[in-house]
């Protein structure tokens, strides 16, 4: 039996997760079309598919939690608060974005929302986070890091290393592993010893569980305890959050290494229209309400496209800033 | 003969060799099923299997560090690193292992490995894709570096890559995968390792280059008298070829879209004065990046040598 939304969170909240998962669809389709039309180069990720995780973990932290996220990361960065335009903005290289308009699509990074940045290395981010949460403690601040990566990165060294250290350090990172079962054309299988990736934290002895990650209400309710726990026991967890992307792995990857029949029962299972239906059924809302939140996630993006479109592009200066003070 | 561009003539070296030597495999991330994210490696696992053509875990150091016991023990490795910026959790495995086995082992074993990896500006792709950090490499004893600028020299230097008794890191300027395509032969031809090649004679000036960087300096220098070093091979880099020609021309500029400080350019200016100042009628010149991350988008104009930076350069050495 599934709970009973009302349960989990009152309507406003429960509508706003939807909000967010539709705002992040948008945004990311929005993405492709201005990559078709050339104004987004180089790679770009598109989260399509994935939202109940992103959306579901970052409604169980707090908001001075830190995050940090792989390359994958733009919905990751607007919903824990920056603004669509200037994350638009800073994937057409406009001198208005996120980070100027230098890093771009795999480098969002924004310390004035605790998102501590996406990271184009796969497993970057690990021991950076291992780092954050030891600074965290020494301050004494009351803060847990929330380390998100994919399956493909638990094979990078840094996974193993940073485990480790958490455990040992005592570090309250929370690792949230989003597994889309693909690290571009290669499927966990065929690339982990041990496929089912949370159980590979028992060597660290870090707790883990899994979580259906195409439902956001599934990923809340886990993340949020498993924070509190973190919190409590100043301890690392470890959440594996099964999901799918719904496009190749990039732009540029047709994606022909997985068979349409895989791709199709995925989308049944797209957490967006499910969370629509269960939010319909439940009688927390109606169709009107939600055409409104669409409409109105809609309008957002296309403010961001023509906000992008009409920002500067960043001065020659700006080569040599910020490199040294 | 067929006109090939560059990610075909290296497939094709690939291909030939590893249907000649058995001990030839190549591994890396999605090489083998996928054809990799350039597909410079389409087509081998169908030709010659998945125990040949193998998918790697994402692991660089892994994958480079597996490579090295693999060729150190009788096989002939090619390692693929996606991207040049992806490298550096590698450089371990690679500095204080690959390259120094023969030493280590006072010769009795050898390290035959080669490691490919795309490298360079000018893709429209954030940093760390986009990285020339061939520098790092040069100053590492027991490696060579070498980096083709164009389809023929790509299968020549492949093939002597592999032939190679010692680790060779093989660089492929990722702007020029598609850009040019050239006739390339069929069957064995090797470009020499620790030797340039002049892409153009001339006589009042020496540039230097390699990589993507050639093709933008020949197109720059068609109004001088120049003679143009197309490097190839960046460590140990053929002193010889670049000091006659510095003695005949008196002038040399050095230009690599690496960035300037302690970049490649450094020591072949050190070299040139050491050995060649008594002919030189000016200062030796570097067109480079400048000293910082590679920018995004835009702002790659502001980075990359242009051919007018080139020119100046030029103009002023002859000017001098
Ligand atoms: C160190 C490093 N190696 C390789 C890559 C190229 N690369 C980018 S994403 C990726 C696959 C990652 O898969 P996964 O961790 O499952 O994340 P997903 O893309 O599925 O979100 C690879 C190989 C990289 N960015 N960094
Ligand atoms: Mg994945």
């Amino acid at each position: 039996m599934e709970t009973k939304l009302r349960m989990v969170l009152p309507d406003q909240e429960l509508l706003k997760l939807y909000e967010q998962m539709f705002l992040s669809r948008e945004f990311e389709e929005s993405c492709a079309e201005q990559y078709t039309k050339g104004h987004i180069t180089g790679f770009l990720h598109l989260y399509s598919g994935q939202e109940a995780v992103a959306v579901g973990a970052t409604a169980g932290l707090h908001r001075d939690d830190y995050i940090l996220s792989a390359y994958r990361e733009h919905a990751q960065a607007i919903v824990r608060g920056a603004e669509p335009k200037r994350v638009m903005a800073e994937l057409f290289g406009k001198a208005t974005g996120l980070c100027k308009g230098k890093g771009g699509s795999m480098h969002l990074f924004d310390p004035a929302i605790n998102f501590m940045g996406g990271y184009a290395i796969v497993g970057g981010q690990f021991p950076i986070s291992v780092g954050l949460a030891f600074a965290s403690r020494y301050r004494g601040e009351d803060r847990v890091t929330a380390c998100f990566f994919g399956d493909g990165a638990v094979n990078q060294g840094t996974f193993h290393e940073s485990l480790n250290w958490a455990r040992l350090w005592e570090l309250p990172v929370l690792f949230i592993c989003e597994n889309n079962f693909y690290g571009i054309g290669t499927e966990v299988h065929r690339s982990s010893a041990l496929a089912s990736i949370h159980r590979r934290t028992c060597g660290y002895d870090i707790p883990s569980e899994k979580v259906d990650g195409m439902d956001v209400i599934a990923v809340y309710k886990a993340v949020k305890h498993a924070a509190e726990k973190v919190r409590e026991s100043g301890l690392p967890y470890f959440i594996e959050a099964a999901t799918y992307r719904f496009r190749g792995h990039s732009m540029a990857d047709p994606g022909k290494y997985r068979s349409a029949a895989e791709h199709e029962l995925w989308k049944s299972r797209d957490p967006i229209p499910g969370y629509a239906k269960r939010l319909l059924e439940e009688g927390i809302t109606t169709r009107e309400a939600l055409d409104a939140i669409e409409a109105r996630c809609k309008a957002t993006v296309e403010e961001a496209v023509v906000f992008a479109e009409q920002s500067p592009w960043p001065e020659e200066s700006e080569v040599w800033e910020d490199i040294y003070v | 003969m067929a006109k090939l561009n560059m990610v075909q003539a290296i497939n094709l070296a690939l291909r030939e060799e590893m249907a000649r030597d058995d001990r030839v495999v190549v591994m890396g991330e999605d090489v083998g099923r996928d054809g990799g994210v350039f597909r410079v490696t389409e087509g081998l696992r169908e030709h010659f299997g998945a125990e040949r053509v193998i998918d790697t875990p994402l692991s660089e150091s892994g994958i480079v560090g597996a490579a090295t016991g693999m060729a150190a023990y009788g096989l002939r490795p090619v390692a693929e690193i996606q991207f040049m910026g992806f490298i550096y959790s590698a450089l371990d495995q690679l500095s204080a292992h690959g390259a120094r086995l023969r030493t280590r082992s006072r010769g009795r074993y050898t390290c035959p490995l080669v490691v490919r990896t795309p490298y360079g500006a000018g893709i429209k792709a954030p940093e760390l894709h986009e990285e020339s950090s061939e520098a790092i490499f040069c100053h590492i004893p027991g490696i060579k570096v070498v980096a083709p600028s164009g389809p023929y020299t790509a299968k020549g230097l492949m093939l002597a890559a592999l032939r190679d008794p010692d680790p060779v890191l093989y660089l492929e300027p990722t702007r020029l995968y598609r850009l040019i395509r050239e006739e390339v032969p069929e069957g064995e031809y090797l470009t020499e390792l620790g030797r340039a090649r002049l892409a153009r004679t001339g006589d009042n000036v020496t540039v230097i280059a390699w990589g993507s960087m050639l093709e933008r300096v020949l197109k720059a220098v068609e109004p001088y008298s120049a003679d143009v070093i197309d490097l190839l091979t960046l460590s140990p880099f053929d002193a010889e070829t670049v000091l006659a020609s510095v003695r005949k021309t008196g002038r040399a500029v050095i230009v690599h879209e690496a960035i300037k400080t302690c970049g490649l350019g450094a020591e072949i200016a050190a070299t040139i004065a050491e050995d060649a100042i008594l002919h030189l009628r000016a200062p030796v010149l570097r067109v480079t990046a400048p000293d910082v991350p590679v920018p995004l988008g835009k702002l790659i104009d502001h980075y990359l040598p242009t051919a007018e930076q080139i020119r100046a350069a030029l103009d002023e050495v002859l000017q001098y």
